[in-house]
């Protein structure tokens, strides 16, 4: 006769080096079997959608790099474009450049955080400690073109901020060069690792109709065979003139997922240097004085360049009426703003759609039925970084 | 894709014609106003139709107008995938009308319709687990209504008397200063008298 085990219910987190950030899971035992997953969020919760609705659009966008402070570029992003489709400007060709290399450089720093942890919940020490020095080197490519290594507040509406200079885009290009040996030598460490391999083969499998329904995007719904990336299907910026592939699972695992990342990373060193070595000269802003501020030669000899800079820094720029949702494909999933305009110079609503959010509601159907030791390889596989799922 | 979206348009008018109050296209998206009570049922063909296929909830969006008498709205944003189309469907309500839930549908409804009655205290009905999701155990009110003030009612701090985290109403050192520095010039009467006068000139 088989003995009846009591369920235990078992606190995971909000203080646990596995659990990627302030996440609570309140776990349902049965013996060493997962029964219900019950993830409490909103310990990072600093109401970044009231607080823009107070500020310019200006000051809003610093905001945005602290939601997923991993990738801070791609949201700001995601904010410019929708207030450019609403202000209808024209960005330089120069700036757009310019942000799909950063913008790329996000995708790689996102993806070997999440690689290298991932492996580290698993039990494997040596992958972070590599990666991490790539990503320093990364940060500083930040820090140069914006003044910070991770709060950067580089992209404007109409454009980035400033210029980048030519020993910068040197630099690139050279780490551009010798990346892709890091990248292998991650992959020994790890992609035949019989370890990682049992750890994460058949773990947490997502099904085409499940990865859909449960609103996943990026690595979550290509792993799972959905051949769909945003930078191909609804091109921003330059995207449609690089050259680039879409790497796809096959299995939907925590392993094809690693490996989707892997692939990522070598196509974003790809599209850098696409862009490196197109990169045209010109304006990186948007020439229009009512949202973009003149240089500081003009202040110093134009009294309409000093009006416009007193403007722009004092009420900021007016917004027409409207209301507009944008995406990108941010290295986490589709990372959307729907931005509504009353005409005003702030916003009346910003919502944020951040991918993480929907990706850990889903914890709980992933990780129904699987052992303990599971939980951290799936949880790292999703990606999650709390500054956006709380927000 | 413009092209694309107006066929939905028509489409979407042409067999849900009750339903649909208003439709428009602005920015190259496509928004959709139904009722509240046929939300369900949009939805369902939104999702099931060959021509939509709309299969991914992207987000919803609260949104409140204090001043309107239908004081909340919700937009819904939709996804489909093998036509490569969004679409929005916006709903306008009274404060204290319960919604229906659309879990049944696409369960990724669940935590977003927590955000919203979380953000805005709108009710679902038929949800399966309607409890806060973002803000504190025990919070009081509804954030990201408009009369709800940026700093907040209520602050913490460790105590060391109690030995505990507290909680006290906010007490604020300096005021929060809201600038306004917009500006309510809209030009003098001989300016705005010339932009009639060339508009008027345009037309004729």
């Amino acid at each position: 006769m088989a003995k009846k085990t009591k369920s235990l219910s078992l606190n995971f987190g909000p203080q646990h080096p596995a659990a990627h950030g302030v996440l609570r899971l309140i776990l349902e035992l049965d013996g060493e079997i997962v029964e219900k997953a019950d993830p409490h969020i909103g310990l990072l919760h600093r109401g970044t959608e009231k607080l823009i609705e107070q500020k310019t659009y200006t000051q809003a966008l610093p905001y945005f790099d602290r939601l997923d402070y991993v990738a801070p570029m791609n949201q700001e992003h995601a904010f410019a474009l929708a207030a450019e489709k609403l202000l209808n400007v024209e960005v330089p060709i120069r700036a757009k450049y310019i942000r799909v290399i950063f913008c790329e450089i996000g995708r790689i720093l996102s993806h070997i955080l999440n690689v290298t942890t991932q492996a580290l919940d698993v039990g494997a020490l040596t992958p972070s400690l590599w990666g991490f020095e790539e990503r320093e080197t990364l940060m500083t490519f930040y820090e140069r073109a914006s003044g910070s290594r991770l709060h950067a507040n580089y992209f404007r509406t109409g454009g980035v901020h400033k210029d980048i200079p030519m020993k910068l885009v040197e630099d690139i290009e050279k780490f551009c060069k010798s990346f892709p040996k890091i990248i292998d030598d991650l992959e020994s460490l790890l992609t035949d690792n019989r370890i990682f391999k049992q750890r994460n083969v058949e773990i947490g499998i997502v099904s085409k109709q499940e990865a859909l329904d449960h609103s996943f995007s990026g690595v979550m719904l290509r792993g799972s065979g959905i051949p769909w990336d945003l930078r191909r299907s609804q091109p921003y910026e330059i995207y449609k003139d690089l050259d680039f592939k879409i790497p796809v699972g096959k299995n939907g695992d925590c392993y094809d997922r690693y490996l989707c990342r892997i692939e990522e990373m070598r196509e974003s060193i790809k599209i850098i240097l696409q862009c490196i070595e197109r990169l045209p000269k010109g304006p990186v802003i948007s020439i229009d004085n009512k949202v973009s501020p003149p240089n500081r030669d003009d202040i110093k000899q134009s009294m309409e360049a000093l009006i416009h800079h007193f403007k722009l820094f004092t009420e900021g720029y007016r917004v027409p009426k409207g209301d507009v949702y944008t995406a990108v494909e941010a290295p986490k999933g589709e990372f959307g703003v729907y931005l509504i305009s009353d005409g005003s110079n702030k916003p009346y609503r910003c919502k944020i759609r951040a991918p993480g959010f929907s990706h850990l509601q889903a914890m709980d159907y992933l990780i129904r039925g699987h052992m303990l030791a599971d939980v951290p390889a799936v949880l790292g596989s999703l990606d999650i970084v709390f500054g956006e799922v709380d927000r | 894709m413009i092209l694309n979206l107006q066929k939905i348009e028509k489409l979407i008018n042409s067999e849900l014609s009750s339903k649909i109050k208003n439709s428009s296209i602005e920015n190259e998206e496509l928004l959709i106003e139904t009722d509240e009570n046929d939300l369900i049922d949009v939805v369902q063909f939104l999702k099931s139709n060959e021509n939509c296929r709309f299969k991914q909830l992207i987000d919803i969006a609260g949104v409140d107008y204090p001043e309107n008498e239908k004081r909340f709205e919700l937009v819904y944003l939709f996804l489909s995938h093998e036509h490569n189309l969004r679409i929005k469907v916006l709903i306008k309500f009274q404060i204290n009308q319960p919604i229906n839930s659309l879990t049944k549908i696409f369960p990724s409804a669940n935590w977003m319709e927590r955000e919203v009655f979380d953000m805005y205290g709108i009710k679902f009905k038929n949800h399966p687990d309607l409890r806060r999701i973002l803000t504190d155990y025990g919070f009081k009110g509804h954030p990201l209504r408009k009369d709800f003030p940026l700093t907040g009612f209520n602050e913490v701090r460790y105590s060391e008397k109690e030995k505990k985290v507290i909680y006290e109403p906010v007490k604020l050192e300096q005021n929060y200063r809201n600038f306004d520095f917009e500006s309510p010039w809209e030009g003098t009467n001989y300016i705005k008298e010339i932009k009639n006068l060339e508009k008027d000139g345009k037309k004729n």
